[in-house]
C-alpha cells in the first residue's frame, strides 16, 4: 500500500482558481426534473458565517442516476446534468441552482453528498443533506444517526416567489454541529 | 470483493492532519468536535463528476502564458510534474487537478490579498489539467513568492503551489499544498507542521528534477500524490 498524500488547507484566496462563474449552477433549460435553490451559510463555532469557505455538492439526476460508469443506469442518466457543483461563501453563503435529486436504491428517499473545505480546516469535512419533505428515517443510514443529531442533515423546503429554496446551515461546532463523516 | 461491500473508511488519520491544531489559530473556532460518522459506500460515493478532454484548454496547464497579456511573467520558469497514483500504486487516469498559487513576489490575485507586493499583469496563477492513461500530469509555471499572514509573530508562508485533485468518484478527492525543497520557512509553518506524522508532511515537498528541467529554459520539480478512495473494483470489471 502506497501511504495517502496528507491534506493542506485550501488556503483564504482559492476563489479565483476554484470558484467559476456559474460553477454552482447545475441545470440548463433542458434539465429534467423539479428545479430548486439549494442555499445556506457555513457557521463557525461562535456562530459566525464563514466567508471564505468553499461548499461543493455530488448528487443524482430527478431519475436517480449518475453520469458515471459504477451506475448502472449510467445509459440512462440525464444528459443536461453533469452533478457538480462548487459554491464560495464570500457573499452572504453558498447557493445551488440544481436539481431535487431522485432516490439511489435501495434508499427510498434522496439526498446530496457535500464537501466544505475553508482556511483553518487543514482537512475538509464530509456531509449529506436529506430533504425536509421526506420521511428520512426510511433511509438506513439516517434512521442510523443520533436522533438528536440527525436533523442537522435536514434542509427545509420553502415556498418563494423565485421557486423551491430548500435552505440548510452547515455548522463546524457548537450545539447543533452537523454530523460529518468519515471518508 | 463485491463492490457493494466497500471498505467505510478512506482517510488514514495517522497521516492526515487533525481538525484542530490551535497554532494554526483559524482551526480553533472551525473545527467539528464531535467524532466523524463512520459512511458506507453507496453509490452516491462510489460515483462522482467525470471530466474529459472538452474540458481543458490548450493553455490551461501553462500558467506562463495562459494569463499573458503582453508579456512573460516575472519569477523564476519552473516545470511541476508527477504522478497521481492510488493506494495500491496504480496510476490514476482522468484525475482533474486544478493549482492555483501567489506571483513570484509572493502576492495573489485577489482583493483579499493585501501583502505590499507587486502584482504581475501577465500571471493569474492559476491553472488546471487531466492526468493521462498512466495518471501523469504537467504544469509550467512560476515558483510562487513566500508571504506574510498574521497567524503568528513574523508568519510567512513556505513558497507553496495550491492542488486540488478530484477523482474517479467522491471518495478520491484532496485538496493539499505542494512545497519546495530545502525551504527554512517549513519549520515555522502551522499549516505544514499540522501534519502530526513527519513522514506524511514531508511528502508534501516536492523533489528537484534534472530530468524533467529544460536546458537553458526552466527548472523541474517532481510532485507524486497518493489518493485515498474505495476500491475501484467496478473499473476492472468492465475489461
Amino acid at each position: 500500500m502506497r501511504p495517502q498524500s496528507p491534506s493542506q488547507t485550501v488556503g483564504p484566496f482559492f476563489a479565483f482558481a476554484l470558484v467559476r462563474e456559474g460553477g454552482n449552477i447545475l441545470v440548463n433549460e433542458e434539465t429534467q426534473g423539479e428545479h430548486i435553490l439549494l442555499r445556506g451559510q457555513v457557521l463557525d463555532g461562535d456562530e459566525q458565517p464563514v466567508d471564505d469557505a468553499l461548499v461543493e455538492i455530488w448528487q443524482a439526476d430527478a431519475q436517480g442516476r449518475f453520469r458515471h460508469p459504477a451506475d448502472p443506469n449510467y445509459a440512462l442518466a440525464d444528459p443536461h446534468f453533469r452533478g457538480f457543483g462548487r459554491s464560495g461563501t464570500a457573499s452572504g453563503g453558498f447557493w445551488f441552482r440544481t436539481v431535487k435529486p431522485g432516490p439511489v436504491p435501495p434508499s427510498p428517499v434522496p439526498c446530496i453528498a457535500v464537501r466544505v473545505f475553508a482556511r483553518g480546516m487543514l482537512i475538509h469535512a464530509v456531509s449529506r443533506v436529506y430533504f425536509s419533505d421526506h420521511d428520512n428515517t426510511q433511509d438506513p443510514l439516517f434512521a442510523s444517526l443520533d436522533p438528536e443529531r440527525r436533523e442537522t442533515l435536514v434542509a427545509e423546503r420553502q415556498l418563494t416567489p423565485a421557486g423551491v429554496v430548500y435552505r440548510w446551515d452547515i455548522r463546524l461546532q457548537g450545539p447543533h454541529e452537523t454530523i460529518f463523516f468519515d471518508l | 470483493m463485491s463492490h457493494h461491500e466497500s471498505p467505510s473508511r478512506v482517510l488514514d488519520w495517522s497521516v492526515q492532519p487533525p481538525y484542530l491544531y490551535s497554532p494554526y489559530v483559524a482551526t480553533v473556532r472551525r473545527a467539528p468536535h464531535h467524532p466523524l460518522v463512520p459512511l458506507p459506500a453507496s453509490l452516491l460515493e462510489r460515483t462522482g463528476p467525470v471530466y474529459g478532454e472538452g474540458d481543458i484548454g490548450p493553455l490551461d496547464h501553462d500558467l506562463t502564458q495562459n494569463a499573458a497579456k503582453n508579456g512573460a511573467p516575472l519569477g523564476e520558469r519552473i516545470i511541476v510534474t508527477g504522478r497521481v497514483l492510488d493506494e495500491s500504486g496504480r496510476g490514476v487516469p482522468g484525475v482533474l487537478i486544478e493549482i492555483w498559487q501567489a506571483n513570484a513576489a509572493g502576492r495573489y490575485i485577489h482583493k483579499n490579498d493585501q501583502h505590499d507586493a507587486p502584482l504581475d499583469p501577465n500571471f493569474v496563477g492559476a491553472g488546471r489539467t487531466l492526468t493521462d492513461d498512466q495518471g501523469y500530469y504537467r504544469f509550467i509555471t512560476i515558483k510562487p513568492g513566500a508571504y506574510p499572514w498574521r497567524n503568528h509573530h513574523n508568519a510567512w508562508r513556505p513558497a507553496h503551489i495550491h492542488f486540488s485533485l478530484i477523482g474517479r468518484n467522491f471518495s478520491e478527492r484532496l485538496v493539499t499544498q505542494m512545497y519546495f525543497p530545502g525551504d527554512p520557512l517549513l519549520k515555522y509553518d502551522p499549516i505544514y507542521q499540522g501534519i502530526p506524522n513527519i513522514k506524511a508532511r514531508e511528502r508534501l515537498i516536492s523533489s528537484f528534477d534534472l530530468e524533467t528541467t529544460r536546458p537553458e529554459w526552466a527548472l523541474g520539480y517532481r510532485f507524486d500524490i497518493v489518493l485515498a478512495g474505495f476500491e475501484r473494483t467496478y473499473f476492472e470489471e468492465e475489461h
